[in-house]
């Protein structure tokens, strides 16, 4: 077992995890954080992106211990300091860009990323970076205006 | 002027605060305490006698609780079928046993043969490579045609694989070959309708909790139907009577059919949580779930029109192989059947009609209903044979259908596939399309991409289904083991404010949106004090849950109607609050007022009078102020539209790309248009997938080739255009009070032959003529079919 440590969402966390144990497993199981969400298992699908360090990462792509240290951000640590949405959160509850829900921590994570990236992207390049974001649902439609419109915010 | 509340409201949904904060409830996010893990060792070779499975070492394994094997289901009942089909013959359809845990055989990759349950997760994981499986191999049998010509036997006893040989109407079948014998045209077309694997993002779990104190099972499920799983599994495999099991399905990450289904691990982790008096958890790996959740789609089809000189259509005969797989899943066999035979006539007024559908058992995964399930398969063939049609007697494609449509004025329309269409207007929603296609600048698109180097073309298709599923005392008839009616219970609350318990589920359809916008137009009442519960079979009345676009027709219906005895009861007790006779009373926007006067009462006055009836005619009426509904449809809804897509075909690669997508549905009236938008786009992504990219594929062996995301192509953002959507040709529905068709899986049956269409129609631009080209349309396949 290994002993770790990370600020996650901003609080100090601490945990005792085998050597095999994702990130994804990490944060869900012993966290209690289950807004990451695990949709498949050749990290494809990007329903566990998170942020470590300020990067967008697929938590079920490393162990817990490579995060030793890290500054990792969650889907609940999104909202803004007074508890509400932030401007993309907000952007896909306006624009309906979520049905079941599933896909929907990992898809605002990357949409967070993308926008630090590039604050002002065109639809190609917003439909680019989704590459490693799968969604059933929605078309990508609505998710697409969905990040348009931060964008715009 | 959009309407801000109520019917018609783009509502915001009320879920999205949940799902977007990571507080969303998933079935893998609820944790018993002291629950158990358990893994299942799954079948690696598709057919095979079980000669022994050794479970010594595994469970000496750190952790292991127990490992179970079929034998510890000797005494518990298989998975049952839903459906019945009788054969053109009269005889009922094969019915193979299919275990919990493999018996004697397995049967196809995945196939369940022993299950560890452990402390944890990877202890089980681990321990479950210590069992010692010992596997006569036999051939397996893939092809279907090799299935009935003599292929190896998937079930012994059955001796065939032919699970039921279907006419319909049988009664019509020397007409129909006659009138093709006798056409002047007649156009045949052989295509396949491609195995799909629905992938719902979640994968599916199951956590079985069982309390020794009271002999209560509780089963935690990511399912579309908690009551249909209830029923089936407490009557039929586990004998555990309604009262003494719960099952409860909370936020479920999609479904798409897939999780209709009665599965074997959600009876596996009841059974054992009952054996170890401690909760047993089941999550699935999304390589479990390609080998384990149903799949949909696999016909092979040959399809023949027969057209006069004019181009009226004469005759349609069909012959379908249907891939059942394995075993019969749940609601399998109804799919090629009536929910495939009786599409037949689509938008026409084809006065012939034969069907027949060979169901055939091979070594693959159960096949059952995938978004659509039957109707995408009779749209395709039926949409792709009209193209080769009008490409054969250089008619153009759309006025080859507008010359067969069935005109508005001959609604009601009765088909000679037994549905009575209730209404429609088919000219209405290709005029709509033609507009929002933007088709009359085509010729001038195809010029600039020809320009370009590419070839554009153009597919235009309609489609009808048949939603709303489904009138009970009819789909009995047909071989349903089950009643198709929904259920709901309103209470209104001491203070005025409305739960609604309802049968049907939520999955991304909105429920918890859309149905409070009901009962805020009914009641007058904002629509944050109308609250949805869902899911869980102890606080909602037997319902039959979500699938085949029933929920607003059917659920809502109940809802409706449930609401309407809230306000029948309201009035009475408004009526003696203001001492006036009841027919005085006058219910307007949440206001009981007495006509002729300036008399009135406040929506929550009454309700807190029914409550604490302190001034309340308790001789004649019943403190209290709940209804329960149950409404059973008196037809099925005909949802209906008109698709075109446009593409461009790269000749030098045969890479196909999607460069707009339109879409005119009728859906009759819409509560939420823009939830209704999100059905559509993503119906049509899931449409465009089985054209160009998704393919479930085995090899000889009944290995699966697409066993992953690395494999099997899922639709994504930057494969997709954005969509034009349209939903404003309205012709109600006339046989449900809310006037409503259902619109969640137009956008999957619409689909699929607007993309063929469109790459045909390139080819040819091109000229290259090409027939068909199996779906999905790959570079390759296309690349192939420009190079034949």
């Amino acid at each position: 077992m290994v002993e770790i440590n990370m600020t996650v969402n901003g609080q100090q966390r601490s945990g005792s995890v085998e050597g095999r144990t994702l990130l994804s497993d990490f944060l869900r199981d012993q966290l209690k954080l289950t807004g990451t969400h695990v949709g498949c298992d050749t990290s494809q699908c990007g329903a566990c992106v998170i942020h470590a360090d300020g990067v967008a990462v697929k938590a079920c792509a490393i162990f817990a211990w490579e995060a030793d240290g890290a500054e990792i951000t969650t889907i609940e640590g999104m909202a803004e300091a007074d508890g509400s949405m932030s401007p993309i959160q907000q952007a896909f509850q306006d624009y309906h860009g979520l049905q079941c829900g599933f896909c929907t921590p990992g898809m605002v994570m990357s949409a967070a990323a993308l926008l630090k990236e590039n604050p002002d992207p065109t639809e190609a390049e917003i439909r680019d970076y989704l590459e490693g974001n799968i969604c059933r649902c929605t078309g990508y439609h609505n998710i697409v205006k969905a990040i348009q419109a931060a964008a715009a915010a | 002027m959009p309407k801000d509340f109520g019917i018609g409201a783009s509502s915001k949904r009320r879920e999205d605060a949940r799902f977007l904060t990571g507080n969303g409830r998933y079935t893998d996010d609820i944790n018993i305490h002291g629950q158990a893990y358990v893994h299942f060792l799954r079948s690696e070779v598709a057919h095979g006698n079980l000669k022994s499975v050794n479970v010594d070492a595994a469970a000496a394994s750190p952790g292991v609780i127990r490992v179970f094997t079929g034998a510890d289901f000797a005494e518990v009942g298989g998975l049952p079928c839903g459906w019945q089909v009788t054969d053109r013959h009269g005889e009922p359809m094969k019915e193979p046993p299919h275990p919990v845990l493999a018996q004697g055989k397995v049967r196809h990759v995945g196939d369940p043969i022993a299950a560890v349950v452990a402390e944890t997760a990877a202890e089980a994981r681990d321990a479950a490579e210590a069992i010692e499986v010992e596997i006569e191999e036999l051939p397996a049998v893939i092809d279907m045609q090799a299935a009935l010509d003599g292929g190896p036997l998937v079930h012994d006893d059955l001796e065939t694989n032919l699970c039921y040989d279907w006419g319909f109407v049988e009664e019509n079948k020397e007409q129909v070959d006659a009138a093709i014998s006798n056409a002047p045209h007649v156009t045949r077309l052989e295509l396949t309708n491609n195995r799909l694997i629905p992938n719902a993002m979640e994968p599916r779990v199951a956590v079985g909790d069982y309390n020794p104190s009271n002999d209560e099972s509780t089963l935690y499920t990511t399912s579309q139907n908690p009551h249909v799983i209830r029923l089936l599994m407490g009557a039929f495999v586990l004998s555990i009577p309604e009262h003494k099991l719960r099952v409860v399905a909370p936020d479920v990450g999609g479904g798409f059919g897939s999780k209709i289904f009665h599965y074997a691990e959600e009876a596996f982790c009841t059974f054992a949580s009952r054996q170890l008096k401690r909760a047993v958890k089941w999550t699935a790996s999304r390589s479990e779930s390609f080998m384990s959740d149903a799949h949909g789609r696999d016909h092979r089809t040959v399809i023949e029109l027969a057209l006069d000189n004019d181009g009226k259509f004469l005759a349609i005969r069909t012959s379908t192989l249907a891939n059942m797989g394995a075993y019969l899943s749940t609601f399998s066999t109804s799919v090629p059947t009536w929910l495939h035979g009786t599409l037949m006539a689509g938008n026409y007024t084809t006065p012939l009609v034969y069907v027949n559908v060979k169901a055939v058992f091979t070594n693959t995964v159960p096949v059952d209903a995938y978004r659509g399930a039957g109707r995408p398969e009779a749209t395709f063939q039926l949409e792709r044979v009209i193209d080769k049609a009008a490409r054969e007697l250089s008619l153009d494609p759309v006025e080859l259908r507008r010359r067969n449509f069935i005109k508005p004025e001959q609604f009601p329309y009765a088909t000679p596939v037994a549905l009575e269409y209730d209404t429609g207007n088919y000219h209405a929603t290709m005029d709509k399309l033609e507009e929002i296609a933007g088709l009359e600048g085509f010729a001038a698109r195809a010029e600039m991409s020809r320009a370009d180097g590419k070839l554009r073309g153009l597919g235009v298709n309609c489609y009808i289904e048949a939603c709303g599923i489904a009138p009970s005392n009819l789909v009995g008839q047909l071989g349903a083991r089950a009643g198709l009616y929904e259920s709901a219970t309103v209470r209104v609350n001491a203070t005025g404010s409305v739960t609604v318990m309802t049968g049907c589920h939520s999955h991304g359809q909105s429920h918890e949106t859309t149905f409070p916008q009901v009962v805020s137009e009914m009641l007058g009442i904002a629509e944050d004090q109308v609250h949805i519960q869902h899911g869980d079979t102890a606080s909602t009345p037997m319902g039959m849950g979500t699938y085949g676009s029933r929920s607003i027709a059917v659920g809502g219906s109940a809802m409706l109607r449930a609401t309407e005895k809230i306000i029948a009861k309201a009035r009475k007790i408004a009526a003696h609050l203001m001492e006036a006779s009841e027919e005085d009373i006058e219910f307007v926007d949440g206001v009981f007022k007495v006509a002729g006067t300036d008399k009135e009462t406040a929506w929550g006055d009454v309700c807190l009078a029914a409550y604490v009836p302190h001034n309340y005619p308790l001789s004649e009426l019943e403190p209290g102020l709940e209804e329960t509904a149950f409404y059973d449809p008196a037809n099925f809804t005909f949802p209906a539209g008109a698709y075109a897509c446009e593409v461009e075909v790269d000749p030098e690669t045969g890479k196909v790309d999607i460069c707009s997508f339109a879409a005119a549905d009728d859906f009759g009236n819409v509560i939420n248009p823009m939830i209704v938008d999100g059905q559509v786009h993503g119906g049509i992504a899931q449409g465009v997938g089985q054209a160009l990219l998704e393919n479930a594929a085995y090899d000889s062996d009944g290995q699966l080739l697409t066993g992953s995301y690395m494999d099997y192509a899922m639709p994504r953002a930057d494969d997709l255009p954005s969509f034009t959507v349209d939903h404003s040709c309205q012709t109600p529905c006339t046989h449900n009070p809310l006037g409503v068709k259902g619109c969640g899986e137009a956008g999957a049956i619409g689909s699929p032959p607007a993309v063929v269409n469109a790459v045909i129609d390139a080819l040819a631009r091109g000229g290259h003529q090409v027939d068909h080209i199996d779906m999905p349309l790959s570079p390759y396949r296309v690349w192939e079919a420009i190079n034949a």
